[in-house]
């Protein structure tokens, strides 16, 4: 009888939070394998165009990253207000890129060094001078493989 | 004395610890990939030939310093560039060196514009001065015309070769994916022959 009573007035039981450890955890270490960390400080504005016509850079370890646009505005006191190249974490002339590229290539395996890329981060407002005298550095560091890198969207937002 | 037990570690903390490695991480996530438009720049030549190349198959575009587009000498909308680049393309008037016809073009076959896909060029003339965006957006715009185009010829000979109903932006993407279960020999065949047909002949000349 007293068995299919049903228990009165009891307390609600607390939720076992034992199992919550675990599932932070798992979250965790999802986002500590899916993190890539910011490699360069930005010195300078860079608002990528869009385009549609895009494919994806693969291999992120055989990517360059060469940044222009305006340096940002603490940094424009003292470098004024035209569209700059930035390699690694500091501003550099288009001189300087032969060198970049022949660092990069140092650092990196023998039989990698065909699939290097050279990904173009240029602000939308910069001038094609500047982009023009890169892609001749480039050229004459026979690094051709290139990507100007861009947000997905219609050309539309570019105006 | 009796050896006592070592007392257990309160773990009650484990969870908050956890949570702010998990919001640190949150937080520096850039979950997004680096994509653009991908192109090879032409290498530095020692000596360079002149090549006569008929000027019916050389498709100008220039781009001058206040982004004005003018193609084939006449004021032109950024979003009226893709057609006419395709028509241009496309339309097969006449032979390529081997003196075969193209029997894929679906163009106007117009003697005063392109022999053939193989023969047609593409020159982008822009200035100094030019703004970056406006040469992506026309950078874009040619890139696709140039994929309209495979992607036509994708559809046509795909199922002949056992690839139904995949463009060839979609058979470049499944080439390159590592899951993908078809047969990526024959799919190279097929990608590097649409790869031949609408080769992207594309020279850029900064003023």
């Amino acid at each position: 009888m007293s068995k299919f009573k049903k228990k009165k007035g009891g307390d609600l039981p607390a939720v076992n939070t034992a199992s919550l450890p675990d599932i932070v955890f798992m979250l965790l270490f999802f986002f500590m394998v899916a993190t890539v960390m910011r490699e360069d400080t930005l010195m300078i504005e860079n608002r990528l165009p869009s385009a549609d016509q895009i494919e994806k850079l693969e291999k992120k370890n055989l990517v360059m990253y060469i940044y222009v646009g305006k340096p940002s505005s603490s940094y424009k006191a003292k470098y004024g207000d035209e569209a700059r190249i930035q390699l690694n974490d500091k501003f550099a002339q288009v001189s300087e890129i032969q060198a970049f590229i022949a660092a990069e290539r140092a650092s990196k395996r023998e039989e990698e060094i065909p699939y290097l890329t050279t990904s173009l981060r240029v602000d939308k407002e910069a001038n094609m001078g500047i982009v023009g005298d890169i892609k001749q550095e480039l050229r004459k560091a026979n690094a051709l493989k290139l990507n100007y890198t861009t947000t997905q969207g219609d050309v539309s937002n570019n105006n | 004395m009796a050896k006592r037990s070592a007392p257990e570690v309160n773990a009650g903390s484990m969870a908050d610890i956890a949570f702010l490695l998990l919001i640190f991480f949150l937080v520096t996530t850039t979950m997004e990939k680096d994509s653009g438009i991908s192109r090879k720049l032409p290498p530095i030549e020692e000596s360079e030939e002149d090549v006569v190349i008929k000027q019916k198959n050389i498709f100008t575009v220039l781009l001058n310093g206040k982004d004005q587009l003018l193609v084939e000498d006449e004021l032109m909308e950024l979003k009226d560039l893709r057609a006419a680049a395709v028509e241009f393309l496309d339309n097969g008037g006449s032979t390529d060196n081997e003196g075969n016809s193209c029997d894929y073009c679906k163009g106007k076959r117009d003697a005063s514009s392109s022999d053939h896909p193989d023969k047609a060029i593409i020159s982008l003339k822009n200035n100094r001065e030019t703004s970056y965006k406006a040469y992506i957006s026309v950078q874009n715009e040619l890139v696709g015309a140039y994929n309209e185009l495979r992607n036509r010829r994708a559809l046509e000979i795909g199922p002949q070769k056992g690839f139904r109903d995949m463009n060839f932006t979609e058979m470049q993407k499944n080439y390159k994916d590592v899951n993908w279960p078809g047969n990526k020999v024959k799919l190279e065949e097929v990608i590097d022959q649409i790869k031949k047909e609408y080769p992207q002949k594309l020279s850029e000349v900064l003023e």
